[in-house]
């Protein structure tokens, strides 16, 4: 057969299946599965159109071997090519979110325990240079200027000082719109800290060594002076509430971090880079539910950390809940399931 | 397949190979560029009109900053095939390694590592990984298992400039054959006497050279042949 032979022949299948593909990328939407490729809303001629798809990009796959193996004019070849690729995305490519509610009721927590070690790595990575930075500058306080300078102290003094930013009147809470100002930058200060930490687990794990222990020893450093200053109840009536959610989720970027860090330290079997693939896809679902951890906890130290809305024992019984929730989701959330 | 070539070949599970065309490190620098700008202008656009809300905009400005600087790629990358504004202008796509369209884990995965590509300073760390990988990848698209690939434009079918078919008085092998109907498709392009000269390289190449006409005319005649053209 002659490549005009071919083209003649075929010409009117190729030519539909461009016009499915290009139907099919029109709608803006992402794909839901393989079956519902094209959109939803179909005419009775679309449906049809819809069926032929799989049995229509097969025979161009046909076509393109054939065109290959006769040595056909490179131009043809190229043009089936594109159109056999083209089909392929359409086809293959129909990747979905797994439904988000799935993923927080039981997959998150699940696996969180399933790599537990890491968490609790990532943890003593975070608080025991807390613990230790808190202790040095509790009994020695000049130690807080190895971390701080003279003007970053003097802010800190002046934030928590009776009647500072922290404290305000009781009853109210700061005027909202700077409420709202301070949300936008927690959720850009501290989902990007929570971002870094996790990708510079690439290099070797160091980077998120860097950001675990750094963050600790800035938390213990600051704590430690601010008790010694004697404004401990100011302090923590603040922090106690979001730090469920915010060093929680800091910890969780960290564990994300220490997976790519591992799978470059110890690739077992696989090579580097596989190994590395491997450990994305967890990584990466973690870093999800982090995420969703720091908007809340930008929300609350927004909104409600700052405010006095009730006495400093009411703040800190809320808090104590809001540990005691994150806990339980984490420990118990979706154990059923798995076991 | 040739050593210096950025053509990849993915095989289908329909049993066919499709041809994949990497982008360098420079389009895709040019790229970024053009995104980079892209958001700038929206940034500077937002700075005019959330000024005026004071505290509140500024509480605005900061959200759009941040969900700029980490989301942008990957909202485009998912929802208009695999190209952010600046890649599109460049042709380029991001597809996985298997040549479909990324999807959300993917495109997260390469954008939040840009963080680290983009150290110590102008991309360097993924500049580096680009060169040394034999698929121009950044260190995100390792982990990602992506790849940045040219979006050919559709190139019209190559038409013969039309006239007589003769049938080949040899036999030629089919890649023999699709030398001519390519050289035939050059011609027009071709000055005559660049087009005759290109005709002449063909004598001594073959054995049958007295049977086998080379000139410019004949060949065109066997090449419509070839195509099926009667």
């Amino acid at each position: 057969m002659t490549p005009n032979e071919f083209i003649r022949q075929h010409e009117q299948e190729w030519r539909q299946l461009e016009a499915l593909i290009t139907s099919a990328h029109s709608s803006l939407r992402p794909k839901k599965s393989p079956d519902t490729i094209f959109d939803e809303k179909l005419t009775p001629e679309q449906a049809t159109d819809q069926a032929a798809f799989p049995s229509l990009y097969r025979r161009i796959c046909l076509h393109l071997a054939l065109a290959r193996e006769r040595h056909y004019p490179p131009a043809l070849i190229e043009r089936l090519d594109r159109l056999a690729l083209s089909g392929h995305q359409a086809f293959y490519g129909a990747r979905s979110l797994s439904s988000i509610g799935q993923f927080f009721v039981h997959g998150f927590p699940a696996l969180i325990r399933e790599h537990a070690r890491l968490f609790w790595l990532a943890g003593a990575l975070l608080y025991l240079p807390a613990l230790l930075m808190g202790l040095l500058v509790y009994f020695r306080p000049e130690m807080i200027y190895s971390l701080l300078d003279h003007q970053g102290v003097n802010n800190l003094e002046e934030m928590y000082r009776a009647g500072g930013a922290i404290e305000p009147e009781p009853g109210s809470g700061r005027a909202a719109d700077e409420n709202f100002r301070m949300f936008g930058f927690y959720i850009k200060n501290n989902i990007s800290i929570g971002f870094q930490c996790f990708a510079s687990g690439l290099l070797f794990g160091l980077g998120t060594l860097f950001f675990l222990i750094f963050n600790g020893l800035l938390f213990g450093a600051v704590s430690a002076h601010l008790i010694h200053q004697g404004s401990a109840e100011r302090l923590f009536q603040f922090v106690i509430a979001h730090g469920a959610f915010e060093l929680t989720a800091i910890v969780l970027c960290g564990m994300a971090g220490l997976l790519l860090g591992r799978a470059l330290i110890s690739p077992g079997r696989r090579r580097r880079s596989e190994a590395l693939a491997h450990a994305a896809g967890p990584a990466v679902r973690i870093v999800y539910g982090a995420t969703a951890m720091l908007l809340i906890a930008a929300f609350i130290e927004a909104f409600w950390s700052s405010g006095a809305y009730l006495p400093s024992t009411g703040k800190f019984i809320v808090g104590g809940l809001l540990w005691a929730l994150v806990a339980g989701y984490f420990l118990f959330m979706g154990a059923r399931r798995e076991s | 397949m040739p050593l210096l070539d950025t053509i990849r070949t993915i095989e289908t599970p329909e049993g066919v190979s499709i041809r994949l065309r990497l982008a360098g490190p420079v389009p895709r620098a040019l790229a970024w560029l053009l995104d980079f700008f892209i958001r700038l202008i929206i940034y500077l656009i937002l700075l005019l009109f959330l000024s005026q809300l004071g505290k509140f905009g500024l509480g605005i400005g900061m959200i759009v900053v941040f969900l700029g600087e980490w989301f942008y790629p990957v909202l485009f990358e998912v929802y208009a095939q695999g190209a952010t504004p600046g890649k599109k202008t460049l042709g380029l796509a991001v597809l996985q390694d298997d040549g479909v369209p990324v999807g959300w884990s993917a495109s997260v995965v390469r954008n939040l590592l840009r963080a680290v590509d983009i150290l110590p300073l102008f991309y360097a760390f993924g500049l580096c990984s680009m060169l040394l990988n034999r698929n121009f990848k950044r260190l995100g698209d390792i982990v990602a298992k992506t790849i940045v690939v040219h979006r050919d434009k559709p190139k019209p079918l190559q038409k013969l400039p039309p006239g007589f078919a003769s049938p080949l008085p040899v036999w030629l092998s089919s890649s023999e054959q699709q030398l001519i109907v390519a050289f035939a498709a050059r011609v027009p392009r071709l000055t005559p006497d660049r087009a005759q000269e290109l005709a002449q390289i063909l004598r001594p190449a073959r054995h049958t050279s007295t049977v086998l006409r080379a000139d410019v005319d004949s060949l065109l005649g066997y090449a419509r042949h070839i195509v099926g053209e009667r």
